[in-house]
């Protein structure tokens, strides 16, 4: 390598070090923040807390008790958990027995799935809501029932293009050693779809965690997940607490890093994958 | 096979389809029927023909929505694929720390966008805590935070799917460019562009959908305000069935107008994709 481009590559990673200082910085002045007291924030948010201003887990604790943190915690993680997990059994199923099984019924449901990709949930959340209403699922339980419909259409998309290309020769070999069906998905399909499984889990996880409209119309009243709670604490409150704010905007984004760091390589892998396919 | 498969239609594709049924196409159905009547509970419904069209139009609040969105847009679409794109160039000359920084470049993307509207509202209504304003100030201010909190979100995830664009052109391309003695900007040109197309169709169309398509960030960020000048046209459906009263006939014909655009898009994208897909 010659001087000149050595020279050239160590401004360049001297920049990006910059770039990356400032594109965290927005999240290192947050989590700043969330330690001065609600009053020093609005005015001043650039200063680091002073003796002065500094009120240490204060603004966690308030947060915490206002909008039950914990609960919306919890809801967050059985909905989004939940959710996944229906989408990712359910919808390989499916996509398995719409690519094996070709009958005009099969292709037309096929193409309603693959339609429903386009559109916009504007669309349906008013009467989404009250059928939820109407057949009781505005429970996080009968949420789940919606994320496996309303995501279906990416999901059974994704599974169908990949089983295509799986050779039947495999299953025909399984069913001649007298296989059922259901023992043909799940003993010899299930394990190959593992690649496919984990982008489709990283799309959907993504969607359903940060997911605010679906959760707040249908079962908002009752259980907050954690965008709504958050936006609760903005919007339901006489007077802004700015400091819990703070501290929620970090407790909310902790889970997301945590998870980043753990799942980084299928994270990039997926949505790749996802983008390509979508 | 098919036959045997066939008894086991309701363990396989049941759920799947009461579940679609529910959650999208009776939904879906009742919104495009409902969108042509006066109702507030749906059991009330009227048939009142296109009239809920009409009224769309009646006050400028969609139009003037749709011009803010289409601007927003474009200038997102624009600078996110530009700004990604040069950190891709930069992230795949192997430099030290690469896969540091595209890990970091990333993270943003993770985060939801009512949390990443708030964290946006802090820094601007900081920076303009100097001149004595905040966001609400100015429509102008609203734009440009939305634009910024778009890149801030968008430009890593756009970044991988470049590098990825990237990492599949062969190297030879680049040397044989090398000893012709093309300098960067032919190579830049003729080899790179040209090879990293079908990349840029897709973050064009990904960077085009979820910018038309914003919801959260608008409502978290700055909610319309000042007025409605700076609302959005998902944000000015939801506005029209909840923050109002005896509009939902209205806010249903919005939204079905809203699905056209969407589909629209999609429908674009779908024959670029085809027809390049088509010459290679």
């Amino acid at each position: 390598m010659s001087k000149r481009k050595r020279l050239i590559n160590s401004l360049l990673v001297i920049l990006l070090s910059f770039l990356t200082a400032l594109f965290i910085s927005p999240i290192a002045i947050v989590l700043m923040n969330s330690f001065k007291g609600q009053f020093y924030i609005s005015a001043e948010p650039f200063k680091l807390p002073s003796p002065d201003t500094f009120v240490g887990l204060q603004n966690y604790i308030s947060g915490v008790q206002k909008i039950n943190f914990f609960s919306a915690l919890g809801y967050s993680l059985f909905i989004t958990v939940f959710s996944v997990l229906a989408i990712l059994l359910f919808t390989s199923m499916a996509a398995w027995y719409l690519v094996r099984v070709q009958t005009r019924a099969t292709k037309t449901l096929y193409y309603l799935l693959v339609f429903s990709m386009i559109v916009p949930f504007q669309m349906v959340m008013f009467t989404m809501s009250k059928v939820a209403n109407v057949l009781h699922l505005e429970n996080p339980v009968g949420i789940v029932l919606l994320y496996l419909g309303f995501g279906a259409g990416l999901s059974v998309f994704m599974f169908y293009g990949f089983i295509r290309s799986i050779p039947l020769a495999i299953e025909e070999a399984a069913e001649i050693d007298g296989c059922t069906p259901p023992q043909r998905f799940f003993y010899v399909i299930m394990p190959i779809l593992k690649p496919i499984a984990v982008t489709v889990a990283v799309l959907n996880a993504m969607w359903i965690w940060n997911d605010y409209l679906l959760p707040l119309l249908v079962i908002g009243s009752k259980y907050r997940t954690i965008p709504v709670a958050v936006q609760y604490l903005q919007g339901g409150y006489g007077s802004r607490d700015m400091g819990a704010l703070m501290a929620m905007l970090v407790l909310a984004i902790v889970p997301i890093i945590l998870f980043y760091a753990f799942m980084q390589k299928h994270i990039i892998r997926g949505v790749v994958a996802g983008a390509v396919k979508g | 096979m098919q036959k045997s498969l066939k008894k086991y239609f309701w363990l396989f594709l049941l759920p799947t389809i009461i579940a679609f049924i529910i959650a999208f196409l009776v939904p879906f159905v009742m919104g495009v029927g409902l969108s042509f009547t006066e109702f507030t509970t749906v059991t009330d419904a009227r048939f009142v023909g296109l009239s809920n069209y009409m009224r769309v139009f009646a006050n400028s609040d969609f139009l003037n929505a749709f011009w803010f969105t289409a601007k927003f847009t474009i200038v997102s679409v624009l600078s996110v694929n530009l700004l990604a794109f040069i950190l891709a160039l930069l992230l795949t000359r192997g430099l030290r720390g690469t896969n540091f920084f595209r890990t970091a470049f990333f993270m943003p993307n993770l985060i939801g966008g009512i949390v990443l509207g708030y964290i946006w509202q802090l820094i601007i209504n900081g920076i303009l805590a100097s001149q004595g304003v905040d966001l609400t100030y100015h429509a102008q201010y609203g734009f440009w935070g939305l634009v910024v909190l778009m890149n801030w979100q968008m430009i890593g995830y756009m970044m991988i799917i470049y590098v990825a664009g990237l990492q599949n052109i062969p190297h030879e391309l680049h040397e044989v460019a090398a000893i012709d003695g093309a300098n960067g900007w032919q190579t830049l040109k003729s080899i790179t562009l040209p090879l990293v197309m079908p990349s840029i169709t897709i973050c064009t169309f990904l960077t085009l959908s979820n910018s038309f398509k914003m919801f959260d960030q608008n409502y978290a960020l700055t909610a319309g305000a000042p007025g409605k000048q700076t609302q959005m046209l998902a944000l000015d459906i939801y506005q029209t069935f909840y923050g109002s009263i005896g509009q939902e006939g209205v806010g249903q014909a919005k939204a079905v107008l809203f699905f056209i655009l969407v589909a629209l898009i999609a429908l674009l994208q779908m024959r670029l994709t085809r027809r390049r897909e088509a010459e290679i």
